[in-house]
């Protein structure tokens, strides 16, 4: 897809790959954050980030409340747009392209790098049209591709056997696990590349969490996921990568395993012991 | 004094407050409809009004009040609600959307009959209309579209933020989002300050004196082409409202019966608004329920 005034229309070549070719090669960057820095009017929010985060790999982005995770990855699909006083410097290279210039299709980028908030936030329409609203807004019409579709996505998001025979009921009346899974279909029917979960599952009971991080596990096959999560033993089960986040800084991102048995930095091990108890 | 008393008697004050509001609108109800209700028949609402005669009914001025309303809300709830979105999602905060807003309020608070008059210099004269149903319709307009840009901007500024942010993290644009996403959970909202605006405009008379004007013609309702001379349908036939004939009866009527006339139609007038606000109040939940069914 192409999200840029002179970048002409791209194939997902990516998406051609077999996963099992890509995943035998080292992993490479799929994000590369450099110098990000988050204003929120003269408030720095996020103070030179800098960060490569990897293709088919689970990033987790931990630290204290108030201390930029959001921000940080509200940037990276520029959710922050909808706020006047935020501002960014620094570069976020996707594709080759920095996708913080202001000539990008913002619109065309976010339906590349989706995004799943904490609260479960699904549209007051059926489940079906839950999934259809983006489709249809992308002009597919045809009823059998859109039916496939989203038996696909509900199958990819763990939700398909529980939601099949009532696919043409509100999405309000689903539980709040099922809702959130019902958000994440929606956003992978949009055939994202990365996917950004910001604590997708804080607002959920302890069986629709584990369900989310099964979930998240199956989905890191095929595409890039970020998460931001206060769980720490939630952040070391499923991802791969973790940056530990404090004051706007960026203190610590290695791999998760280092992060959790071995940290460089007193103050992550501090965080992380602290809140293991 | 400590805070409980405090409390407590500012809860009375406000209970007598309340008490004394709704003390005072039952009187007013029970006053007009126990003078009016017996002079309405269903001769009275389908015979035409009578110049001297009594036995006049108000089968026009009811025809016309409806036909003004209808006409009004065409022109104003689009142009409203494009104002109420670009309000809420397009202006951004600074002086010129405050001398904006600013604008859209005095206009609301212009007093009816200033309205009136600067209808009677635009919508009657210069445009040499004379009294025409869309003269009132358009004067009408000037102090409603205040309202359905505060109403939308409130009903679309309602929904909840999480909703806006799901349909743009999914690739959709701003202005898909507003119809597909904004609109429909503000629609509610909409609806009902729609039929709250109609019940003013249908009880309004002072706008209406020098653009609508005093007078009907004869009309023929068999005849629905909108622009022959004796069609109720014409727009740009003088038309006098339900209030207007009640101003006018009152301070102009030759008929004996103006007594029981006024009381009839107050009594219809104020029933009909009486349903807008219940049809409001009635749709607005039905449809609030179907949005969010299940929950
Ligand atoms: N819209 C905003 N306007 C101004 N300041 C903001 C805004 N949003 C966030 N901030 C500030 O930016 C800083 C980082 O906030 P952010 O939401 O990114 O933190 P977080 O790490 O996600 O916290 P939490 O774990 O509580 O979600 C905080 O100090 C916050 O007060
Ligand atoms: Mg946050």
């Amino acid at each position: 897809m192409n999200y840029t005034a002179d970048r002409p229309m791209e194939t997902k070549t990516e998406k051609e790959i077999a996963p099992s070719e890509r995943k035998a090669s080292k992993r490479e960057v799929v994000l590369d954050v450099k110098d990000l820095s988050i204003f929120y009017g003269n408030k720095e929010a996020v103070k030179s980030a800098n960060m490569g985060i990897e293709k088919n790999a689970v990033t987790a982005l931990i630290g204290p409340s108030g201390c930029g995770k959001s921000t940080f990855i509200r940037s990276i699909n520029r959710m922050n747009d909808l706020i006047p006083s935020s501002r960014a410097e620094g570069e976020i290279i996707y594709e080759g392209i920095n996708i913080l210039r202001d000539d990008i299709n913002v619109v065309a980028l976010r339906s590349e790098i989706g995004m799943v908030f904490q609260k479960p936030n699904p549209f007051p329409k059926s489940i079906y049209n839950n999934i259809t609203h983006a489709l249809k807004y992308n002009g597919q019409k045809n009823k059998k591709v859109l039916d496939q579709i989203v038996e696909e996505s509900l199958r990819k998001a763990a939700l398909w056997d529980e939601v099949k025979d009532r696919l043409h009921q509100s999405a309000m009346s689903l539980s709040g696990g099922q809702q959130q899974r019902l958000c994440i279909a929606r956003t992978l029917a949009m055939e994202p590349q990365i996917l950004l979960l910001d604590e997708p599952a804080s607002a959920l009971d302890p069986v629709s969490n584990s369900k989310i991080e099964e979930l998240i596990l199956q989905l890191k096959e095929d595409y890039s996921i970020v998460i931001v999560t206060h769980n720490m033993s939630q952040a070391s089960r499923v991802s791969d990568k973790t940056a530990f986040f404090l004051n706007g800084d960026i203190v610590e991102y290695d791999d998760t395993k280092k992060i959790f048995t071995n940290p460089s930095e007193a103050r992550t091990e501090e965080y992380i012991s602290g809140r293991f108890g | 004094m400590n805070s409980r008393i405090t409390d407590r008697i500012a809860t009375g004050v406000f209970y007598t407050i309340a008490a004394i509001m709704v003390a005072l609108l039952l009187y007013l109800f029970y006053f007009i409809l126990s003078n009016g209700l017996p002079q309405v028949t269903w001769d009275f609402l389908t015979s035409p009004s009578s110049s001297y005669q009594a036995g006049g009914g108000i089968r026009d001025q009811l025809f016309n009040s409806l036909y003004i309303l209808v006409i009004t809300m065409i022109i104003t709830v689009p142009l409203g609600v494009c104002g109420g979105i670009y309000m809420a999602e397009y202006a951004k905060p600074g002086k010129i959307t405050n001398f904006i807003r600013t604008c859209i309020e005095m206009l609301a608070s212009l007093p009816s009959i200033v309205v009136g008059l600067f209808g009677l210099l635009i919508f009657v004269n210069i445009t040499g209309w004379g009294y025409t149903i869309i003269g009132g319709a358009l004067a009408l307009t000037i102090f409603n579209i205040p309202v359905m840009v505060r109403v939308t901007e409130d009903a679309i500024r309602s929904v909840p933020k999480e909703q806006k942010e799901a349909s743009l993290a999914l690739g959709i644009t701003r202005w898909h989002t507003i119809k597909t996403v904004l609109l429909p959970y503000a629609f509610p909202g909409i609806l009902t300050g729609a039929i709250l605006a109609s019940g003013r405009v249908f009880g309004e008379a002072a706008a209406l004196l020098y653009t609508a004007g005093l007078s009907t013609p004869t009309l023929d309702y068999g005849n629905w082409n909108p622009f022959a001379e004796n069609s109720p349908l014409n727009i740009f036939r003088p038309a006098e409202t339900l209030a207007v004939h009640i101003w006018s009866v009152n301070t102009q009527g030759l008929i004996p019966d103006v007594r029981e006339v006024a009381n009839g139609a107050s009594a219809v007038l104020v029933i009909a608004v009486l349903l807008f606000n219940i049809l409001a109040r009635w749709l607005g939940s039905v449809i609030h329920k179907k949005l969010t069914a299940g929950k």
